[in-house]
């Protein structure tokens, strides 16, 4: 979704020669930018214009509430509660995801026979959508049949995905890290790669533990791509997870853990509430905004200091 | 082909910068024009204006007496050698070769002789089916002559087009440079920062310097009569030395040294003198001569490089056979000084008998003598 | 050194059973009968029923209005993605080129009208979208469902990007050569941009057939649901009955990651080179 890798800063200069042409930019600019106004721009300037209205239940017009759609959200119990949840939820998935993701990357780095069958092996599962992922592990999870709930059994622990909370985050939180592992091993190898020769030639002379070495020399120069990752993990976390949540609390969201996406999700389209789902995009417009502000600045700092 | 008059031009990007000032050259139909300078001088820059890649800020060009300031670059009838050949990498050397005579409606038939002409030419016949990835640097060097030559231009422009090649093969090229133009006649007009290459290929070559010419000439007259410090530093290699003196009275004091010239001095006190390395030699006996202090030598096989100083650092391009101490008398040979004002490091010229005054000269040279290897000292002397 | 590159490979090994296992088991499962499945639980081994599953599920006629099969919604996917990656390429390169190779007033402007749309995710503003969609009267429709994904700036960033490496002297080479703007683009530009368009769409392509919550939105007509759209119905309606048809659900999951994976594992070296340079 956004772009920082290491192509970003290198030149913000145009090309040496141009065309000058009154009309034809324009001509290549206009089919995006007329796609970009309408389901862009439109729509946003609405979710920020309706979270100041109520809307009336039977469709007769607005009214203007000023900061109350946003007082309302904030204030609520229920709100807070997933809130917190996405918070957490974010969190843990984050961190596995990326450690796993890293462990393996450094692993299949490593080794030199099997290097490429490991990476098909491990990066396919990218091309699986999150609600597939998530009815898969809705089977696995299966009060009947899934073999992960027999496992728990085993160790005393009667998991109900679906009917239990913290069961049920604990699935979800499974099979999204599962889903992401491919994208940070990727990326993560590629960073691997991407560090000469030459340099862990050095290491190897200055340093004779390896795992001293990966801490010292490795890691630092992947700190890039882990800062760029952890981002996107993130974005990941809070928005692309919707599809394995979505199949996972199966309408059934009164005691099953949600994020803030699908609560925007569930409010608007389903409890109608269009000036709260509203205040509630807008919020989330927010956050993402602090995360790309933030991720911005880094790669300024990055491009200075490279 | 045509002769290219560069009148008065100058660039000026937005912001006020000033990349060239004000530059005349007229460069004759037929004639190989270097221009020379270290990055940064405006040379690349005047070669684009020419071309049409660069607007022209302030004064004017012509290709065979056509002004072509607002002609595109497609219509000035020039074709173009870039550094890096710009082949068109999805496109065999044949496609890469008919290109641009395609875009110009060309008759299939005629794009099949010329491309057939060029290859022969270029000895790269047998590769015209691949692709320029295909090919090693010399060959794509050749490509890009190729594409040039195909088009049958007015004018060659070639922007520094030896540089990415490796040494030896750079040699062979420019060889090669030299034999087709000359063969083709055309006008050419070749940027380098590379001085051996300027004086090897240039009928007349123009040093550049912070988007001011410092000297047009024929190479060894460029070599033998620096208009200033700048030119005598950056062309021939060892670069000239320069040291600070002081006239006076027909003698040259270097530091605790005065040398007895025997000839009307063009100026009196401070001046900056130009010693080629290879004017040097020992000292016989009696001779006047510098004391010279070896710090290290630079075996070169035919000479040896001697660097040390005389109060000041100082080169000295020996034969190999001269005998070496950590100390040397080193001998001057006081009728092939270069003299440079100490203010502005512009030539210092002696004085002739018509005017008898000293003139520092700028831009095109006056100096008409025929460079021959005995005829060093280019200034007629009184 | 032969102790620690055997662990390595005990690692990598327990990562790509975790990775692999699920997917083989619900294939593997897919071919068991739906009662075998709900006695014994899911299973490793070949039940036999492959054939018969997949076509029930690719050919039966089911659903709420018991009209949409499997195939149907297959092809759902395949416009979606394909019209997904095909319309970002199209319109991103056309912007990219606008905005890398022309000088004109007001470029800035422009740039950054296209490039704020990286800010915000649609999944931010899904329920505006919904409205302006309604309004146009394009729910239910392949336009309403493609054209609003397109509305981000993440090809014209990857192009852009690109153009800029492309050396300024092959457009200054060209523009000697005789060629303006549209011989210049079709001539050099296109073919010059071939792996990265080749790259882009593969990185597209599964992003468009893997998309959820927007076709959830779009389409309620089932006749335009997409695989992966119809998978929370699969779910509903099939796993809710009595002896739920746990084969054909899985049959279906497979279906709907058969593509996406097939291209991914494919043209992996493209796909990866799509992907960590030009960030999704």
């Amino acid at each position: 979704m956004r772009g920082a890798s290491g192509l970003e800063g290198q030149q913000t200069t145009a090309k040496r020669v141009q065309f000058s042409s009154p009309f034809l930019p324009y001509l290549f600019l206009a089919p995006q930018l007329a796609i970009i106004f309408v389901f862009f721009y439109w729509p946003s300037v609405q979710a920020i214009q309706s979270s100041f209205y109520l809307e009336d239940p039977f469709g007769f017009g607005a009214t203007f509430v000023g900061m109350s759609n946003y007082t309302d959200v904030l204030k609520s119990t229920e709100y807070l509660g997933i809130a917190r949840f996405t918070a957490i939820f974010t969190a843990l998935v984050t961190f596995f995801a990326l450690s796993i993701g890293l462990l393996l990357a450094v692993k299949a780095d490593g080794v030199i026979r099997g290097n490429a069958t490991y990476k098909t092996l491990l990066i396919w599962v990218y091309a699986i959508a999150p609600p597939v992922a998530g009815l898969i592990g809705m089977m696995f999870f299966n009060q009947h049949i899934g073999p992960v709930v027999e496992l728990a059994r085993w160790f005393g622990w009667d998991m109900k995905v679906g009917l239990d909370y913290s069961d049920t985050a604990f699935a979800m939180i499974v099979v999204s890290v599962w889903k992401q592992i491919p994208y940070n091993f990727i990326f993560f190898l590629s960073g691997l790669q991407g560090i000469p020769v030459s340099v862990r030639e050095a290491a190897a002379l200055d340093c004779r533990s390896e795992f001293r070495r990966f801490w010292t020399v490795i890691l630092p120069l992947l700190a890039p791509t882990a800062f760029f990752l952890l981002i996107i993990n993130v974005t990941y976390a809070l928005f692309d997870t919707f599809g394995v949540i979505d199949v996972m609390v199966k309408d059934k969201a009164a005691n099953n853990p949600i994020t803030l996406v699908y609560k925007v999700y569930m409010d608007g389209f389903r409890g109608s509430d269009l000036g709260g789902s509203s205040a509630q995009s807008v919020i989330l417009m927010l956050v993402v905004l602090v995360l790309t502000v933030f991720q911005f600045r880094f790669i300024e700092r990055r491009v200075h200091y490279s | 082909m045509a002769a290219i008059d560069i009148t008065e031009v100058s660039k000026i990007y937005y912001g006020g910068v000033e990349a060239v000032k004000s530059v005349s050259i007229d460069i004759a139909d037929g004639e190989f024009i270097v221009l020379v300078g270290p990055s940064g001088c405006g040379k690349s820059t005047l070669l684009r204006m020419v071309a049409g890649l660069e607007t022209i800020s302030k004064g004017s060009v012509t290709i065979g007496a056509r002004l072509i300031n607002d002609v595109d670059p497609a219509e000035r009838d020039i074709a173009m050698v870039f550094q890096n050949y710009a082949l068109y990498p999805h496109m065999t050397v044949y496609d890469n070769f008919a290109y641009g005579l395609r875009n110009r409606k060309t008759p299939k038939a005629e794009i099949d002789a010329r491309v057939a002409e060029a290859a022969r030419m270029l000895e790269i016949e047998p590769y015209l089916d691949r692709k320029p990835r295909a090919l090693s640097g010399g060959q794509r060097q050749r490509v890009a002559m190729g594409r040039a030559i195909v088009r049958k231009p007015a004018a060659f422009l070639f922007d520094e087009p030896l540089s990415n090649l490796d040494a030896k093969l750079r040699v062979s090229m420019r060889g090669e440079i030299k034999r087709l133009q000359k063969r083709l006649g055309t006008t050419s007009l070749y940027v380098t920062h590379d001085q051996l290459e300027a004086m090897t290929l240039a009928d007349r070559l123009v040093v550049l310097n912070g988007g001011m010419i410092e000297q047009i000439g024929r190479p060894l007259e460029v070599y033998h009569a620096p208009a200033s410090t700048f030119v005598a530093s950056f062309i021939g290699s060892p670069a000239m030395n320069l040291v600070k003196g002081v006239l006076e009275g027909g003698r040259l004091h270097i530091g605790t040294h005065a040398i007895d010239l025997g000839y009307p001095t063009p100026a009196e006190g401070p001046v900056t003198v130009g010693l080629r390395a290879e004017d040097l030699r020992p000292a016989a006996f009696g001779e006047q001569a510098l004391a010279f202090r070896v710090d290290y030598v630079e075996e070169l096989g035919a000479q040896r490089l001697v660097h040390g100083t005389v109060d000041q650092p100082l080169t000295a391009s020996l034969p190999p056979e001269a005998p070496l101490a950590d100390q040397l008398a080193i001998a001057i040979p006081t009728n092939r000084l270069h003299f440079f004002s100490a203010e502005n490091g512009k030539r210092l010229y002696r004085p002739t008998p018509a005017d008898g005054s000293t003139n520092a000269v700028t831009g095109v040279a006056t100096v008409a003598a025929p460079a021959g290897r005995h005829a060093v000292n280019l200034e007629p002397i009184a | 050194m032969h102790r620690t590159r055997f662990f390595d490979h005990v690692i990598l090994l327990i990562g790509v059973f975790i990775m692999v296992a699920p997917v083989v088991v619900a294939f593997m499962t897919s071919t068991h009968e739906a009662a075998d499945i709900h006695r014994n639980g899911l299973s490793l081994t070949w039940g036999g029923h492959f054939a018969e599953t997949y076509e029930a599920v690719l050919t039966r006629e089911g659903g709420f209005t018991g009209k949409v099969t499997g195939f149907n919604m297959m092809l759902n996917s395949m416009i979606l993605g394909l019209g997904f990656a095909v319309g970002k390429i199209v319109l991103s390169m056309l912007a990219a080129y606008a905005i890398v190779y022309f000088r004109f007033p007001l470029a800035t402007f422009f740039f950054w009208v296209i490039f704020t749309t990286l800010l915000l995710p649609l999944e931010v503003r899904i329920l505006p979208s919904y409205e302006v969609m309604n309004a146009l009267k394009l729910t239910n429709t392949y336009t309403g469902l493609i054209v609003p994904l397109l509305a981000s700036a993440t090809g014209t960033f990857y192009f852009r990007q690109f153009f800029k490496s492309v050396p300024d002297e092959l457009l200054e080479a060209a523009r000697i050569d005789g060629a303006g703007p549209f011989k210049f683009f079709i001539d050099v530009l296109v073919p010059l941009s071939r792996t990265m368009m080749a790259a882009i769409f593969i990185i597209m392509f599964v992003y468009g057939w893997n998309q959820y919550l927007w076709p959830t939105l779009m389409t309620t007509d089932e006749g335009f649901f997409t695989l992966v759209r119809g998978i929370k119905q699969i779910l509903l309606v099939w796993v809710g009955s009595n002896i739920p048809d746990y084969n054909e659900a899985f049959a279906l999951a497979i279906l709907a990651m058969l593509p996406p994976v097939m291209i991914v594992v494919i043209f992996q070296r493209w796909f990866i080179k799509g992907l960590t340079e030009s960030d999704k």
